[in-house]
């Protein structure tokens, strides 16, 4: 159906594009459907042809907190939706780590699940890794004026090695000046449900990377997990610090009419 | 006495931590200096990566082995004069010291410093039976005369301020009257150094810890920056080593490669100022060393550990490189944690070595961030431990041994089956979107939210959106269908 059509960008699409399964997030899909948006943009752009299978939760939060049934259950149901594409593709580090990582993890004595989970760990990306190393084709670069932060998320950082990736698609955004906070790979304290379990360390946590992104002198903080992103403008906010949030993947494809993280009020 | 365990306390501890500004002070000095140092130390040895892969084997192999190697020290042990003494527990490891003092008939004990005396409250223990015991170690000196247990593995008294420091030696230290401590650092420290040279003089008998003993030569490798250590050993007429049965490697090659990684790990140093292989007593014609030696293995719990899921934590070097750089420790300090062993390393071997119940906040206190992994010189996978005892704490029956209260437990549990059925939480994520969005308002944040007072205690809650992404992918989908030709989305001029 989609065959022949052209990209945003102009470029005939090829005859057979691979088929990207996106691994939306349930913060994405509850909290930021823009950045959902943002990344089939990017995908198409990139020449990748995006199917949205229905999805609820990776099932991290299950893992993490100790409860492996329902996060096995999750996972099942992940990878029951995704593997019949060429690729599985998210907007965060977090949740791609859950699959790639941790799906084989939690399967790695089941002879049915456990070769599924290891092929779609295989072949489950992360969005800047996937638009830097994997895509058919760059995507055409973007604008944006000024200074910004970049933010990197613990999951992308130290699961998935995603330091290079955000930097090398920034890069190439004209007008764009990146600025690396001091103490840049500290966690920003969110950690799922860690924030609300433990709220007065979660939020010492926060205020010591709000102030270091703040410090940069850029008004506009990028990162690749809305997670912390979600943390970093709510401290900000409450702080009365003049520093907006946005994905990455929002300046990427160059949707930045849209109202930053947490300003877009109703009515 | 010494502080009582607080870990069943840790959540109390934790939010008056954060609350501290002495405290606060003390730890951000610790986190930009030993980062900082370990980064330079790391950065200048290309084969850092390497060395800790040969870390790893070393350990895992002694581990592997580790009865042929423990019985292989002891020969050797004995072979140079010394002896070594079998505990279970941590009553055994303390009677066997009490009864080592006993036959020296020593009065005056001086100490180096070691953990493990402290995981088996050996002070306590040698003071009540009217023994005088000293720590010679600068920072164990510190605490030991505020009555506080260490809050770091290599920098017991880190949570301090110099000034803290000042009252403790001016309340503690014979002085005129009335007149303070000093307060330049290298001031206090020439004032500790006259107090305990006289006590290292006086002392009968020195006890030690270990960071690694070694089973060809029968040798216990401590280490140290103030040379406490060699003067707790040679001077008394008595040496005790009490170390963990863990700690034994098998050759002098083996301890070298993991002295590489332990002072760079743990200070940012090539090597610490001071390493000293402890052989067995002085030998005719050495010009100094004790009358008698004996080593003190200490399992409490250990062997347990060997075959479990939690074994990866024996190959620990104790270098608090994992503390250093865990953003909970740099934010709550170690005395949080309520007991002997803090930070990443403490959340891990505490439920371990005392039990779940009471500490189960412990390993759940963590974002999982997964930066102590990536620092630890032995590469011990703690945030994979820390999931462990998680996967424990949730099917524990004991809610002492639970991390959640009954309440979070329904609420995960409630999660859990919605997130099970597609649909239904299709559809209730989308009236969230929009129920959630509303009450945003026009400010977009929500600053107080009903059943997220753990978040909005100290930030605002940004709102979503409007629509859950799957409701609008799905219209989008329709829409496409539709419409011939296809066009591509705009989902920036979304309303």
């Amino acid at each position: 159906m989609l065959a022949g059509r052209a990209t945003e960008t102009g470029h005939p699409m090829n005859e057979n594009p691979p088929r990207v399964g996106l691994l939306v997030t349930c913060l994405v899909d509850l909290f930021r459907p823009s950045v959902g948006f943002a990344a089939v943009r990017l995908l198409e752009a990139a020449d990748c042809r995006v199917e949205v299978p229905r999805q609820t939760c990776c099932g991290q939060p299950a893992y993490n907190g100790g409860d492996e049934d329902t996060a096995r259950a999750l996972a099942r149901a992940m990878i029951d939706a995704l593997e019949g594409f060429d690729y599985a593709v998210a907007p965060s580090g977090s949740c791609a780590g859950m699959a790639v990582v941790h799906y084989p993890r939690l399967f790695a004595t089941d002879e049915e699940w456990g070769p599924r989970a290891r092929a779609l760990a295989d072949k489950t990306f992360e969005l800047t890794r996937f638009l830097t190393d994997i895509a058919p084709r760059p995507i055409p670069p973007a604008d944006h004026d000024g200074p910004v932060a970049y933010h990197d998320s613990c999951a992308g950082l130290r699961e998935l090695d995603i330091r290079d990736q955000p930097r090398a698609l920034l890069d190439r955004v004209r007008g764009l000046e990146l600025r690396v906070p001091e103490d840049a790979e500290q966690c920003c304290g969110f950690g799922g449900t860690f924030c609300v379990q433990y709220p007065d360390i979660s939020a010492h946590m926060a205020a010591a990377k709000v102030e270091a992104l703040a410090a940069t002198g850029a008004d506009l903080v990028l990162g690749g997990d809305l997670g912390c992103l979600l943390n970093i403008a709510g401290k900000c906010s409450r702080d009365g610090r003049p520093l907006r949030a946005r994905h990455v993947a929002e300046i990427l494809a160059g949707m930045t009419e849209t109202p930053a993280i947490g300003e877009g009020g109703a009515g | 006495m010494s502080a009582p365990n607080t870990t069943a306390d840790f959540r109390a501890n934790a939010a008056k931590a954060v609350r501290d500004p002495v405290l606060q002070k003390a730890l951000g000095n610790l986190r930009s200096g030993f980062q900082a140092n370990r980064a330079r130390a790391r950065a200048a040895l290309p084969e850092f990566d390497a060395l800790r892969d040969a870390a790893v084997e070393i350990k895992e192999h002694s581990l592997d082995h580790l009865d042929l190697y423990l019985e292989r020290f002891e020969a050797q042990v004995i072979a140079n004069g010394g002896q070594v003494h079998w505990c279970r527990d941590a009553a055994e490891a303390r009677a066997a010291v009490r009864r080592i003092c006993d036959a020296a008939g020593a009065r005056n004990i001086i100490k180096g410093k070691s953990m493990v005396t402290e995981e088996i409250g050996l002070n306590d223990d040698l003071a009540a039976a009217g023994l005088k015991v000293l720590e010679t170690d600068l920072g164990e000196y510190i605490i030991q005369l505020r009555d506080e247990m260490p809050s770091h593995l290599i920098a017991p008294a880190v949570h301090l301020t110099r000034e803290q420091v000042a009252d403790s030696f001016t309340e503690n230290h014979d002085r005129a009257a009335g007149a303070p401590a000093p307060e330049a650092p290298d001031d206090l420290l020439a004032e500790a150094r006259r107090v305990l040279r006289r006590e290292f003089l006086d002392a009968d008998l020195g006890i030690t810890g270990a960071n690694f003993l070694i089973a060809e030569t029968g040798a216990a490798v401590i280490v140290t920056n103030e040379g406490n250590g060699d003067l707790s050993r040679l001077l008394p007429d008595t040496h005790i080593v009490v170390t963990g049965i863990e700690k034994v490697v098998p050759t002098q090659e083996d301890a070298a490669t993991l002295l590489r990684l332990l002072a760079r790990s743990a200070s940012g140093q090539e090597l610490s100022a001071y390493t000293t292989f402890a052989a067995g007593p002085a030998r005719p014609g050495d010009a100094d060393g004790p009358a008698a030696f004996h080593v003190v293995l200490v399992d409490n719990g250990r062997s347990r550990l060997l075959g479990g899921e939690f074994r990866d934590i024996l190959r620990c070097i104790r270098c608090g490189a994992c503390l250093n750089h865990c953003p909970v420790y740099g934010a709550i300090g170690g005395h949080a944690y309520g007991w002997v062993y803090s930070g990443p390393i403490g959340a891990v071997l505490t439920p371990a070595l005392l039990g779940l119940e009471g500490s189960a906040d412990l390993p759940a206190a963590s974002s999982l961030c997964g930066r102590c992994e990536a620092v630890c010189p032995t590469r011990v996978p703690l945030p994979e431990l820390l999931r462990r005892w998680r996967r424990r704490s949730f099917a524990a029956t004991d809610p002492a041994a639970s991390d959640k209260s009954p309440a979070a437990r329904r609420a995960y549990a409630a999660w859990g089956w919605l997130a099970r059925r597609p649909r239904l939480y299709g559809v209730l994520l989308d009236l969230a979107a929009r129920g959630l969005h509303r009450l945003g308002g026009r400010r977009g944040y929500m600053a107080r939210l009903p059943f997220a007072g753990g978040w909005t205690a100290a930030r605002d809650l940004p709102a979503p959106e409007g629509r859950g992404f799957q409701a609008l992918w799905a219209k989008d989908a329709r829409a496409r269908t539709a419409a011939k030709p296809t066009p591509a989305p705009e989902p920036g001029k979304r309303p």
